[in-house]
């Protein structure tokens, strides 16, 4: 029985238990419940969004080193000179802002993974809205009131709120630092964060303060209420909990930095053994209309100064989590409304734009870039952006099917469409890439095989996306062969040897719930 | 009790066990944190009752509306701004002399009445075993209804002031017209004479009932009521010297042979039941004695009990002090007894306790619009619940049947029950702790039970709301409630606004500021973009300007309704 449909079974056994007198929560104590809690709790994989209000400019980010003639024509009074760019392991046509020495460390050690030109068909250009459509996960012209992270707590945690804190699941569902809660988190019924408002409110639930108050009656009565408001948020207790069981171990952190003040705390939380899948972060300030960078040296301004604090904020994060043994569960991605503007305007800044590169942190990440730099014209008009070359979506999906695991068709029902799965995580259990498995009615053993140039298999789909790739013998996607939709039916396919050394490899195929590896050896 | 319906049987069932749990489990938070002796050291407040003359401002406004009314309507405050402070005091007591048109079969489908049809009054009907449970809800909801409606003035809360001092249990009385009758009678009397109120009170035949005054006879005497009208109801108790178990028997004597008709739902007096013995009390009313009295005319000893009652000043001190509490705040010290409670008392006695002067005095002075008088009462919870209907303008629809308006109506009110303020079925006789209860008084309003119940009301009225089993959603809609602010485009004013309105104390301005960024302008630092949003969506409300400024209106209502100084005002 699938999950989902047992705990539809359920509820007229909780009403039963509530007539004899048993509170509620004990339905999330049956056997079956437990364990299914528990599979999702073992995997312990947590997803920290860190948010980039404003609209970041990626091209001042991920710098297309091959482009500096159509930068130089579109965007000369901000563009990074060449000279500064940090170059980045493996290739020299993309580089980092010069701010990011942090992140370009972590890039040379496999821990980023860039999606280039990230966004929508018929782009957004209003803070507001193209916000609430990367929160709901919707099209440009379509409304939807949960946000996409709501919807896949929905799935995982059904009823919430009623019934939780069980023992399964003891903890919040999300935790979102730094602001209130997020259209991000909304779920069908109720939003399914918690929110801890600011820095200081996570310090006051720790030592058990709350903010002084006038000796006056009000002020009296209002210290009163802050203290059984402290006492009995649901999740307090084992928030203060977690934080007293861990503390943070890198000597890294910055200070100054908000984001990583946030971090800070995130990092602590997971030590200490919150099961919390979901840590919302947020940098405020993107939004450079003007004076992005300083006139004499654009290596600095507000622009870089933002880059530098997420820079060494993820930098402190990931060295911290290292040192706690967490980062093994741990991935964080960022995430802005839009990108900004090819052409710069004459204020040293730049304006709304659309396409941007989406950073995604974490040891499992295929380190490297997906995409190519972007497509810039010879010469920018002041209406000319970034073509999209990913959906967002498809991101989401990475993080939902190979991070944390669901079902492709679940999915497809939280992303309320079907987007292709960008192959930003390798070494997921969706599918075992080191080992045989599947019919080979789904997918035949290559032949020419072993082979030097090229070799052809076939396949059969379901109809739908077909995802193929080949991964070494580590486990790393080393290619995508192809990931779009394929009509009911069998279909052949020819690859090129390309780069690829000598050696062993597999070849997976994803088609909805069919899966298959076969293992297949290159020789010289 | 009769007949009641499933859900109903469980709300009680739950309710019960609740209570038990709550009994049963130390609440650790509430005992750690609640007083545990009058606060002392609290800046203390040398007004007096002499009239207010300071500036009449917003906050005066909204301050007086929240202390005389559930909760503050923004047009009500604007009506306010255009009076003088005394104007607005007068307005506010200048109560309506029409009854509402009284409670209905709102149960037809579940417990067809022999005799009422639907929508139609049962107060004066006969009473039915089976729809006597019914009937309890039926009132209930009424009542609740009377005060999600009530208009302008201090009639609800002086209503519900009188349900809390002359206490009684809808189900222990066990009849719903008879707590109708009396809570008709409050009403009636709502800024009336103490001493009449005391009169129909001691008669009132649910009174009777709930304190076994129909059974008190010359042969078995009940001193019940006798005892609860000398300690709760005028002269009160903790002070000496007091009356004594002789004046307690003395007083039932003197009531003795009053019983009810449960037809016509009046008391009468039965004089072969009446004690015609001389009742001679002790020195505390100075041996007093209320001179036996045989056939019809002993009827009239009651008239005698409540003149010695009276003329003992604690009398008008005791009511006094239950209208401070009620009205200012709970703490009485050796100041405020000598400035606002001993004037007010001689202010009562000079009107031949006549209550409007008394609340005319107090409302217009010094001392209740003095800071120390302001924002620290703690809502109770039909302030919390009611107060959210009309602030935020929660639409019932007028269209709906009658009994789907009762099912919401009784929603609200099974929720206030949960929150520990059953309207009609006060704990006993004393009537809600907050009001008597030595320290803790409002701190018994929140605890680890309650306060997170207030807070998931909240979530849910911002969320999906409830519908009752109505088929139609109540809930708050955040643009409604935000069009009330005169100037919304502005994320400042609109900050204030809801402030104003929602808080019972204001935030700093960085806190203010930050809610601002975080949920009106989703983390930009501009003001124009929520300007724009809203602009847009005045312009053209299609489905994504409405979407866009909604969801953002959401996040900060959530923000700031579950802050601590929500629960103030």
């Amino acid at each position: 029985m699938k999950r989902r449909d047992f705990l539809k079974a359920t509820p007229a056994a909780s009403l039963a238990f509530m007539i004899n007198g048993l509170p509620i929560s004990t339905y999330a104590s049956h056997p079956l419940l437990e364990a299914l809690a528990k599979q999702t709790a073992v995997t312990g994989r947590v997803l920290v969004m860190i948010q980039l209000n404003g609209g970041n400019d990626g091209l001042n980010m991920v710098i297309p080193i091959d482009k500096y003639s159509e930068l130089s024509n579109a965007r000369s009074n901000v563009m990074i000179p060449q000279n500064k760019v940090l170059s980045l392991a493996n290739t020299n046509l993309t580089g980092l802002h010069p701010s990011m020495t942090g992140i370009k460390d972590l890039y040379a050690n496999n821990m980023v993974n860039i999606t280039q030109a990230v966004s929508y068909p018929n782009p957004n250009f209003s803070h507001f809205r193209a916000t609430d459509i990367w929160f709901s996960g919707s099209d440009a012209n379509q409304y939807v009131n949960t946000g996409w992270i709501g919807r896949y707590l929905d799935h995982e945690y059904p009823g919430y709120p009623n019934g939780y804190p069980s023992s399964g699941m003891p903890d919040p569902l999300a935790i979102q630092i730094g602001s209130g809660v997020s259209m991000v988190l909304q779920g069908d019924n109720v939003n399914m964060g918690m929110a801890i408002s600011n820095i200081n409110s996570f310090y006051n639930i720790v030592n058990s303060y709350v903010d002084p108050a006038p000796a006056t009656p009000a002020g009296h009565e209002l210290t009163f209420i802050r203290y059984i408001v402290q006492q009995t948020e649901t999740y307090n207790k084992v928030i203060k909990d977690a934080a007293a069981k861990a503390t943070n171990l890198s000597s890294l952190y910055p200070t100054n930095n908000s984001l990583a003040d946030q971090l800070k705390i995130v990092a602590r939380l997971i030590a200490g053994g919150l099961k919390t899948p979901i840590y919302i972060v947020s940098l405020g300030g993107f939004d450079t209309h003007s004076d992005q960078v300083d006139a004499s040296d654009h290596t600095i301004g507000s622009h870089a100064t933002l880059m530098q604090k997420l820079s060494e904020a993820v930098y402190a994060f990931f060295d911290d989590a290292k040192l706690l043994d967490i980062q093994s569960r741990v991935a964080a991605m960022t995430m802005s409304e839009f990108g900004r503007r090819i052409k710069s305007n004459a204020s040293g800044g730049t304006d709304h734009g659309s396409a941007a590169p989406v950073m995604v942190f974490s040891p499992h990440v295929n380190p490297g870039l997906i995409g190519t730099n972007p497509v810039l014209p010879a010469n920018a008009n002041v209406g000319d952006n970034i073509p999209m070359q990913n959906d967002y979506r498809s991101v989401y999906a990475a993080v939902l099917a190979d991070w944390f695991q669901l079902d492709i068709n679940d999915v497809n029902s939280i992303l309320m469409d079907t987007f292709p799965v960008l192959p930003i995580f390798r070494n997921t259990n969706n599918i075992k890439n080191t080992e045989e498995q599947g019919s080979i009615d789904i997918l035949e053993q290559n032949y020419p095989n072993p082979f030097s140039n090229t070799t052809s298999f076939r396949f059969n789909s379901d109809g739908g996306d077909v995802r193929i790739q080949i991964f070494d013998a580590t486990g790393r996607v080393v290619r995508t062969v192809t990931n779009q939709q394929y009509d009911r039916g069998a279909h052949e396919i020819t690859i090129e040897r390309g780069s690829l050394a000598p050696g062993q490899y597999f070849l997976t195929l994803v088609n909805g719930n069919n899966k298959a590896t076969r293992r297949m050896t290159i020789i010289n | 009790m009769g007949k009641v319906n499933r859900r109903e049987f469980l709300e009680d069932v739950i309710a019960k066990r609740e209570e038990q749990t709550v009994g049963n489990t130390r609440d650790l938070a509430y005992e750690k944190y609640a007083n545990k002796e009058i606060p002392k050291g609290l800046q203390k407040t040398t007004s007096t009752l002499s009239p207010y003359t300071g500036p009449w401002t917003e906050a005066h406004a909204i301050h007086l509306l929240r202390r005389t009314t559930f909760g503050v309507k923004p047009a009500e405050v604007q009506t306010l701004m255009g009076m003088t402070m005394s104007q607005a005091v007068d307005t506010l007591l200048n109560i309506s002399t029409t009854a509402p048109a009284p409670p209905v079969n709102n149960y037809q489908a579940v417990v067809p009445d022999p005799t009422v049809p639907l929508g139609q009054p049962w107060v004066t009907a006969p009473y039915d075993s089976n729809t006597v449970g019914q009937r309890y809800y039926s009132f209930k909801s009424w009542w609740t209804s009377l005060m999600i409606n009530q208009d302008m003035s201090i009639l609800e809360k002086m209503t519900l002031f009188w349900h809390n001092h002359f206490a009684t249990e809808v189900l222990t009385v066990g009849d719903a017209r008879k707590s109708y009758k009396l809570n008709a009678m409050f009403r009636a009397n709502a800024l009336g004479n103490f001493k009449t109120l005391v009169k129909n009170v001691t008669l009132d035949p649910s009174m009777l009932v709930y304190l076994n005054g129909y059974l008190n006879t010359k042969t078995a005497p009940d001193e019940n009521y006798g005892r609860e009208l000398q300690e709760l109801f005028t002269i009160g108790k903790g002070f000496t010297p007091i009356y004594d178990e002789d004046d307690i028997k003395a007083a039932a004597k003197a009531l003795t042979g009053w019983r009810v008709n449960n037809t016509t739902i009046t008391s009468y007096f039965d004089s072969t039941r009446h004690d015609t013995t001389n009742k001679v009390f002790t020195s505390f009313y100075n041996n007093y004695v209320v001179v036996g009295k045989s056939g019809a005319s002993g009827a009239t000893e009651v008239d005698d009990l409540i003149y010695m009652i009276f003329n003992k000043q604690e009398t008008a001190l005791h009511i006094c002090r239950k209208l401070y509490r009620y009205f200012v705040y709970y703490i009485i010290d050796s100041t405020t007894e000598a400035n606002i409670i001993v004037p007010m008392a001689q202010t009562l006695v000079a009107n031949n306790y006549d209550i409007k002067p008394v609340l005319k005095e107090l409302l217009k002075s010094d001392h209740f619009y003095d800071v120390n008088s302001m924002s620290c009462y703690i809502r109770t919870p039909l302030d919390y619940l009611i107060g959210m209907f009309r602030t935020m303008k929660i639409d019932i629809p007028a269209t709906l049947s009658v009994d789907k308006k009762y099912a919401i109506w009784n929603y609200v009110r099974s929720y206030g029950s949960s929150l520990a303020m059953d309207l009609g079925d006060p704990p006993n006789v004393s009537g809600w702790p907050a009001y008597y209860q030595e320290p803790d008084y409002y701190e018994t309003w929140i605890n680890s039970n309650t306060l997170p119940k207030r807070m998931s009301f909240a979530d849910m009225m911002l969320n999906s709301g409830f519908s009752a089993g109505t088929g139609t959603v109540i809930k708050i809609n955040p643009i409604e409630f935000a069009k009330l602010c005169p100037n919304v485009g502005d994320p400042n004013a609109l900050i204030d606004f809801c402030v104003q309105h929602l808080l019972g104390l204001g935030l700093t301005t960085s806190t203010k500021n930050a809610i601002k960024v975080a949920e009106l302008l989703s983390g930009q630092t501009s003001d124009y973009y929520w300007t724009t949003a809203w602009t847009n969506y005045v312009s053209n409300p299609n489905t994504t300007n409405t979407n866009t400024v909604t969801t953002r209106l959401k996040s900060m209502l959530s923000e700031l309704l579950r802050l601590p100084e929500h629960h103030l005002c």
